[in-house]
């Protein structure tokens, strides 16, 4: 089976955002990692790997360092990765994401396509359910269990107050929820044969497009941090009902919320 | 030179770190306070690689470097140094000696299911009469047709119960001192071969230690480890290794302790102000942040030597006693950054004080340590 799993490296959720001089999010010395939600989608790659046979590879998109988080996954059991290394990615809408990695990933051969329903660094939660439309493929998101048996996979995804059952054909693109599977530690012998597996590097060149046919149509023009949280306030009142009276006041005088 | 760290080791950290504070983070303090050794942490480890990190793979191990092994332990002990004490003993003093001194038949039977973690080694040195001085050595071995006859007590002995395979030493010539001792391998389940008394100790308590005893225990006599009579520098060359996983169990504790004094510290508000504002407590953590360096580059150097296999002896020891001495200082002093609350068992820093005494006593305590710098120094 060849499977193929989308990967976006993010920073770590516990590493301290800072905006550089020109108000954008600055990285140097912060911890990158394999992005949370697809780190299930490798550890659900490997599982149907172990089942059917077969490789994985690993796709992503930008700068030297992705490489640190390819490595990861490589070292997990992955087979094989392509990275499209390009400058004028930097910028990238999620429209424009998800066609790169549409022409990555059609250069090798796909029976499944898994990633991670959301980044946890811009929360878009887009690019897997857009890159199934740009192959032209079927696409189930937010999966909590996934089954397959030949050409054909039955998914179970949330969906707000419970689950759904979905069965598609293949291909087909799957975004993983947390609570599909506990990714494994990669192993200290996965970790040494990892430097041995190929990364193939491409640019916009190379699959065939420019700079210009991946403008992006949305810009983010400005970041800022969050205000200081405002400090709580304790609510005055002798008795339980007396300090319902002045929430509900507050509620509805001052949050304007009721 | 080169003071980088390899994208190996920096993923090895990585792993062993998530892994440490995932796994044998939640249990530690109730495993302290219980005196439980996690049996099922010590497979894990095993599954994950961490059992034979420095042996070829033709033998079930990585064959990784020392430094891969030291980041290791030092990942492990950060969070539980019983967990790393386990890996260490297991690796550098039972497994090692085997690959360094056994035959094909010994480590092909021995070395690979140390290698693989599928079993647990340990090794028996220490004796009552025969702690720094080994020629106090009163286990007797005696040769009988094609079998060895062994008698005896060891105590001490960590991995001790749970450990499927032991190097141990026996004297075998009163008459010739140290020179009359020899090494063998034993395995757990050999009649007459049984486990004493656990210790009830001051740290490290979910690390298994157990006294050994053999009563006319018969082992063929393909299972001598090394000649006869050469076994007092077999298990000081175990040592010398073995010193550098302790080393590194020392800077884990260190570490661990460091920064828990260093996030306190940033927490902990009196007059009016934080207490890492204060330059009172910066100069505690400043010492505390310098002291580790030094302890962690001795180590790497003892690693660098270890890996090219260059004599190692001098440069293990000196990492080892100052690692040790380190461990204990910055816990020590950890303990008072957090106060009162750093006292009780809410916080891990009394703890890792408690587990830290240790590094200055086994595997050769920090005056042995001197002795060997000493006799190195004086002979060059």
């Amino acid at each position: 089976m060849n499977i193929v799993v989308c990967l976006k490296q993010t920073f770590d959720t516990e590493a301290k955002i800072v905006l550089d001089s020109t108000g954008k999010i600055d990285s140097a010395g912060v911890n990158l990692v394999i992005n949370t939600y697809d780190e299930f989608a490798v550890e659900e790659a490997l599982k149907l790997k172990e089942k059917f046979g077969g490789e994985v590879t690993i796709v992503s998109m930008g700068g030297d360092r992705v490489q640190e988080a390819i490595r990861t996954a490589l070292a997990m059991g992955a087979d094989q990765a392509v990275l499209v290394n390009d400058p004028s990615i930097a910028y990238a809408d999620e429209a424009a994401i998800a066609d790169i990695l549409a022409k990555a990933v059609a250069t090798i051969p796909y029976d499944i396509i898994l990633t991670g329903r959301m980044a946890v660094d811009d929360g878009s939660s887009q690019v897997g359910v857009r890159l199934a439309e740009a192959l032209d493929i079927p696409s189930v998101s937010s999966i909590l269990k996934l089954d397959v048996e030949d050409s054909k996979a039955t998914a179970t995804r949330e969906i707000d107050g419970g689950t759904e059952i979905i069965e598609t054909t293949l291909p087909a693109v799957f975004t993983a929820q947390k609570g599909l599977n506990e990714p494994r530690y990669p192993s200290m012998m996965g970790i040494m044969k990892a430097k041995k597996k190929e990364i193939k590097v491409l640019t916009l060149a190379d699959l065939g497009t420019s700079a210009a046919d991946m403008a992006a149509k949305m810009n983010a023009p400005k970041f800022s941090l969050p205000s200081a949280r405002k400090a709580g306030i304790k609510i005055a009142g002798e008795e339980a009902a007396d300090k319902a009276k002045e929430l509900a006041r507050l509620l509805r005088e001052e949050a304007k919320v009721i | 030179m080169n003071f980088d760290y390899s994208d190996d080791h920096i993923m090895i950290r990585n792993m062993v770190r998530d892994f440490a504070e995932e796994v044998c983070g939640p249990g530690a303090e109730e495993r302290d306070e219980k005196e439980e050794f996690a049996y099922d942490i010590w497979k894990k480890c095993g599954e994950l690689g961490l059992a034979g990190i420095t042996f070829p793979e033709e033998y079930g191990g990585i064959g990784a470097d020392y430094m891969s092994y030291s980041i290791a332990i030092e990942e492990l002990s950060k969070v539980d140094a019983s967990v790393g004490v386990t890996i260490s003993a297991h690796s550098s003093l039972c497994a090692n000696p085997i690959y360094m001194f056994g035959t094909e038949e010994q480590k092909q039977k021995y070395l690979v299911p140390l290698a693989t973690g599928e079993k647990m080694g340990a090794f028996g040195l220490t004796e009552a009469m025969a702690g720094s001085d080994a020629s106090g050595t009163r286990t007797t071995a005696v040769r009988d047709g094609d079998e060895y006859v062994i008698n005896g007590t060891k105590c001490f002995i960590t991995n001790g119960y749970y450990g499927d395979i032991y190097v141990i030493t026996a004297q075998m010539d009163k008459s010739k001192g140290n020179r009359g001792i020899a090494a063998f391998i034993l395995e757990k389940g050999t009649p007459g071969f049984t486990f004493g008394k656990k210790e009830k100790k001051m740290g490290i308590r979910s690390s298994a230690t157990y006294e050994l005893a053999f009563e006319n225990v018969r082992i063929p006599a393909e299972n001598l480890l090394g000649q006869e009579g050469q076994g007092f520098k077999i298990a000081m060359a175990t040592l010398d290794y073995g010193r550098i996983g302790i080393a590194s169990q020392a800077l884990g504790i260190a570490q661990g302790a460091y920064e828990a004094a260093l996030k306190y510290s940033k927490e902990r508000v009196q007059f009016g102000m934080s207490l890492s504002q204060m330059p009172v407590i910066q100069f505690k953590l400043a010492d505390m942040a310098l002291e580790i360096e030094a302890a962690r580059l001795l180590i790497y150097q003892a690693c660098d030597l270890a890996t090219q296999h260059k004599p190692v002896s001098k440069h293990a020891a000196m990492a080892k006693v100052f690692a040790a001495e380190v461990a204990n200082k910055v816990t020590k002093e950890a303990v008072q950054v957090l106060g009162g609350y750093g006292y009780t068992r809410d916080y891990p820093v009394e703890r890792m004080m408690r587990d830290a005494k240790i590094t200055e006593i086994y595997e050769g305590t920090s005056e042995i340590q001197r002795v060997v710098i000493a006799a190195n120094i004086l002979k060059d």
